[in-house]
């Protein structure tokens, strides 16, 4: 399977294509130009489509609730009030519990810091092997995983379910981990592989003349230069995990269901008045970790989306 | 001078085998395992707990007289038809309109993004106050004067489906529009100016080579999306929890809804292998395309 | 003793062989280069003999030591890359002393040796920069101090020189050579570039689709090709061949539309069999034009079509009989298209292949 990843963030494309666009030589004078306006337009109207539940969502978030009831979700609050976000962090109820979001927000950090950890480092030495030690079917048991990936996670439920109580880890914070180590482990060993596969082959050859075994290439040579790649895939998977539902729900456990699940139960609990600021104070506050890592890290967070993509 | 023994290939490259057991396990016991587990449990009576009864495709017969999931099938299958045409459309266009040298690229393509960061949990909870019919949207437009103005989507059996739709499309479009622009980044230059020196109008470029072109990009987001669809879980959970009455019920809920909250193992298992079988009728032409493709160029 | 045998050396991958059923003898201290087109499988029986790639039968010896199944690092060997392969993290003097923290070569023997081997290629000052800072002619002189500093026998070069400018590669080749007479040891050196080869080699393997076609001296590959392929190979531009018959009996000729070249000078290796189509090739610089052609054996008045003026010398294109024709002339011979010239050549230089076989007569 020829896969491979793509550079998408490249900032400036194309510079002989620009050129063949902007002949140099003395320029026309400017005119507007009604396609351009039209182009922006296009792009403005679609950027408002995408900002306008971000800005529905903090500005709720700032009223009280008489304010929300009068029902003009794009207004501004006329008086600001952080109260929901207090509450959503620290008392809103999730239907047994009202202990607000922060448990759910704690137990996030405790499955996503093990599950980013253990499953990069294994990854990445799968990577390591199916590119520079591959073995007699290697290549398959690849294939395989890549296909895996595409298999709906509820046809591999119920076995697990089955298998994480075997080994005592259903219901627990090591059996979320567990089941977040086996499904990212398809993407983030492509995502090595096809990395460790574009660094020159001879550099691997002389690390092996120069008497470095499999860990000592892998730890001393390979790791050293391959930082950018470590970087796009804990993005890629403390902004998948953290982002998880399904596996939460199913193997954590009550008190340890996730930010997402714990969201969730807030927002669609049946029970007392429905608070729609401190629901959208609750979502920001779920939806903040990934966010934070979007805009911070923006080349590298476009680097690990795309690297799923298989190239035709 | 001595002749020296072929080593046992078992123990050449040891340490990459040993390095690989996580890998093979995967693979073997998740991926392989797990999911032949499901296809044979389906064939049987559990309901509870496993059980080895086997009755044929009774599951299946049962599953097909359901009229909940007749609905999800049915859901699913005119969400994924729309969710594709209308992301593909939209993150083409966005992509060749952030292709024309416009100012202020980086910001726009953050905009268009950042939604793809946010679980779907998220996604839904916020679609859902927006869309709410008695404080979000057509409450607001009301206020504003026009009293008759009505959108109700998500309250609608009808039209729910729309309703998860315009979040399944805010969500996921920005991640089609990056792929399309690699794409469209990915051609050669040459291809620009042979265009521009024949006079050919940049629509028509886009629309005629480009496009052609992309075929690779164009399959490969198509299988990667619609692999997404097929899951579609979280969102439907988080906005409207597949109501009103079962207008937005989806595969993946009935799973599991049947699996764990309604302890009818056989429904869930023989609805999973439903599953997997349309996951497989989109996967295999793919498969056979990549693997033709490869041995012609051996 | 040799310092290299290879015995009945292959190497399949599935249904492809790459190497097959090669044998090559090295001796101590030899410069030997292995020579031929991409895809020959010449890097790749580089690579059998650095222990990279596993064979699928035959035997490897490395100063009498069986290494077949040795690792890399245990067989006495270093290697210089085409692409550097310096590691990108490390100074030079970490890139100098990998290998021997990984032998776990004692300090001050580490020291002696990287001072040592700096001095000899000249990179003292750079010991503490990083790859990315070097020019490329210093990056592979980093490389070569690399294999320098394993204190071993034998060195191996894959097409080290390919990635440099022209004046460059010129310039390294020189000190490689000098480098050898210095140092006296085993180089095996895989190279395209036939100019590199003939420079450098005491002896030249010429390869073509895993099979050695000659392994002899420069002198005696240029003169003496064993067959077409290698005939061809060597030599820039590329020798004349003439298609036509032989004609044997007392007076051995070449008989073709228009020619007949007696070969009564010509060294045969064994008798030919009568009326067998056979090439004659002659090397464009052994063809003489003009007045000096006068005295030759063969002479024949030729039709000028294309001139190359090269400046050290001008190349002219024409047919001889219908044939495509190319020769030599000197850099500073006016000559005009369309004009006629005379030209001549000495059987005995010349080289005749079988047709069907290609082998030299």
């Amino acid at each position: 399977m020829t896969v491979e990843t793509y550079d998408i963030a490249q900032k400036t494309p194309r510079s002989s294509k620009s050129a063949a666009r902007e002949p140099a030589g003395a320029k026309p004078i400017k005119r507007i130009d009604p396609g351009r306006i039209m182009l922006y337009s296009v792009l403005l109207v679609a950027a408002v489509y995408y900002l306008l539940p971000l800005y529905v969502m903090v500005m709720t978030s700032l009223k009280g609730m008489p304010e929300v009831r009068l029902g003009n979700i794009f207004a501004p609050p006329l008086e600001i009030t952080f109260a929901p976000w207090v509450k959503a962090w620290d008392t809103a109820c999730t239907g047994l519990y009202c202990e607000g979001l922060k448990v759910g927000f704690w137990n996030s950090v405790q499955i996503t810091i093990p599950s980013v950890i253990i499953s990069i480092a294994i990854a990445s030495v799968n990577g390591y092997a199916l590119s520079n030690w591959k073995f007699k079917g290697s290549e398959v048991f690849f294939t395989i995983l890549i296909f895996g990936s595409f298999i709906p996670y509820q046809v591999m439920l119920y076995p697990l379910v089955i298998i994480t109580r075997e080994l005592g880890l259903f219901g627990s914070l090591q059996g979320v981990v567990f089941v977040h180590t086996i499904f990212g482990m398809p993407i983030l060993t492509l995502l090595f592989r096809n990395y460790f596969a574009s660094l020159p082959e001879e550099l691997f050859k002389a690390a092996r003349v120069d008497g470095a075994g499999f860990w000592g290439i892998f730890l001393k040579v390979l790791v050293p230069m391959s930082v950018p790649i470590f970087v796009v895939a804990i993005i890629l998977q403390v902004t998948g995990i953290w982002n998880d539902f399904l596996f939460g729900v199913i193997f954590a456990g009550v008190k340890n269901f996730p930010m997402t699940v714990q969201l969730n139960n807030i927002v669609n609990t049946t029970m007392g008045v429905t608070e729609y600021n401190v629901n959208m104070a609750a979502t920001i506050l779920t939806g903040a970790v990934p966010l934070v890592i979007y805009f911070v890290s923006g080349r590298f967070f476009v680097r690990g989306i795309a690297a799923g993509a298989v190239k035709g | 001078m001595s002749v020296a023994k072929r080593p046992n290939p078992l123990f050449r490259n040891l340490n990459a085998k040993i390095a690989a057991m996580p890998m093979i396990a995967t693979t073997l016991i998740v991926f392989l395992g797990c999911s032949i587990w499901t296809v044979v449990y389906s064939f049987t009576k559990s309901r509870g707990l496993p059980a080895e009864e086997f009755i044929g495709f009774a599951q299946y017969e049962r599953l097909f007289r359901t009229s909940r999931w007749l609905m999800s099938m049915e859901n699913i299958a005119i969400y994924g038809v729309l969710s594709l045409t209308i992301s593909f459309i939209v993150g083409f266009v966005l992509a060749a309109l952030i292709d024309q040298k416009i100012r202020f690229e980086d910001t726009f393509r953050t905009i268009y993004l950042y939604p793809f960061a946010l679980s779907f949990i998220v996604t839904g909870i916020v679609w859902q106050w927006i869309l709410n019919p008695s404080l979000g949207i057509q409450e607001t437009v009301r206020s504003w004067g026009w009293e008759n103005f009505t959108f109700d989507l998500i309250a609608n059996r009808g039209t729910v489906l729309y309703a998860l739709l315009i979040a399944g499309i805010w969500q996921g479009t920005g991640f089609v529009m990056v792929l399309m622009l690699a794409g469209i980044r990915g051609i050669d230059s040459e291809i620009w100016k042979a265009a521009k020196v024949d006079g050919i109008p940049t629509w028509k470029t886009y629309l005629f080579v480009v496009i052609p072109m992309m075929r690779g990009v164009m399959i490969t987001t198509l299988v990667i999306v619609a692999a997404g669809i097929v899951k579609l879980y979280d969102l439907v959970v988080a906005m409207t929890q597949g109501g009103p009455g079962i207008a937005s019920e989806v595969p993946a809920k009935y799973v599991y809804d049947f699996m764990f909250a309604r302890a009818n193992l056989g429904q869930a298992l023989a609805a999973s292998t439903v599953m997997l079988t349309t996951v497989l009728i989109i996967l295999i032409p793919w498969i056979y395309l990549e693997y033709g493709k490869k041995k012609q160029a051996r | 003793m040799n310092s290299i045998s290879i015995r009945d050396l292959s190497l399949k991958f599935g249904d492809t062989t790459v190497l097959n059923q090669l044998n090559l003898e090295v001796a101590e201290g030899e410069f030997l280069v292995l020579l031929g087109a991409s895809g020959c499988g010449k890097s790749t029986l580089l690579n059998c003999i650095a222990g990279l790639l596993d064979l699928s039968e035959g035997q490897i010896f490395i100063n009498g030591n069986n290494v077949t199944w040795a690792e890399p690092k245990d067989r006495g060997i270093g290697m210089v890359f085409q692409s550097y392969a310096l590691y990108p993290q490390m100074s030079v003097r970490g890139n100098l002393t990998f290998g021997l923290k990984n032998a776990r070569v004692p300090k001050d023997e580490i020291n002696t040796r990287v001072k040592r081997a700096a001095q000899m290629l000249q990179i003292e000052p750079l010991l503490d920069r990083k790859p990315a800072q070097l020019s490329g002619g210093q990056r592979q002189r980093v490389a070569i101090g690399r294999a320098l500093v394993r204190d071993v026998d034998v060195f191996l070069f894959d097409e080290p020189l390919s990635n440099l400018d022209a004046k460059l590669r010129a310039e390294l080749r020189v000190e490689l050579k000098r480098l050898h007479q210095n140092l006296r040891n085993t180089m095996i050196y895989v190279t395209h570039d036939q100019v590199e080869a003939m420079t450098l080699a005491d002896r030249i393997a010429i390869m073509r689709g895993g099979v050695i076609q000659q392994l002899a001296d420069p002198y005696t590959i240029y003169n003496h090709p064993v067959n077409k392929y290698v005939a061809g190979f060597i030599g820039s531009p590329s020798m004349n061949f003439l298609d036509g018959m032989f004609g044997g009996g007392d007076a051995p000729t070449f008989k073709s539309t228009g020619l007949d070249i007696q070969l009564g000078r010509y060294g045969f290796k064994d008798g030919s069999s009568d009326q067998a189509p056979i090439y004659l090739g002659i090397r464009p610089e052994h063809v003489q034009a003009g007045e000096a052609s006068r005295e030759l054996p063969f002479t024949r008045d030729i039709n000028v079509e294309v001139v190359e003026p090269m400046g050290s010398d001008t190349l002219i294109w024409t047919s001889l009989e219908g044939q495509p024709f190319h020769f030599r002339m000197d850099g500073q011979a006016q000559v005009d298209v369309g004009e006629t010239l005379q030209i001549g050549f000495d059987p005995a230089k010349a080289s005749l292949f079988d047709k069907a076989s290609e082998i030299r007569l």
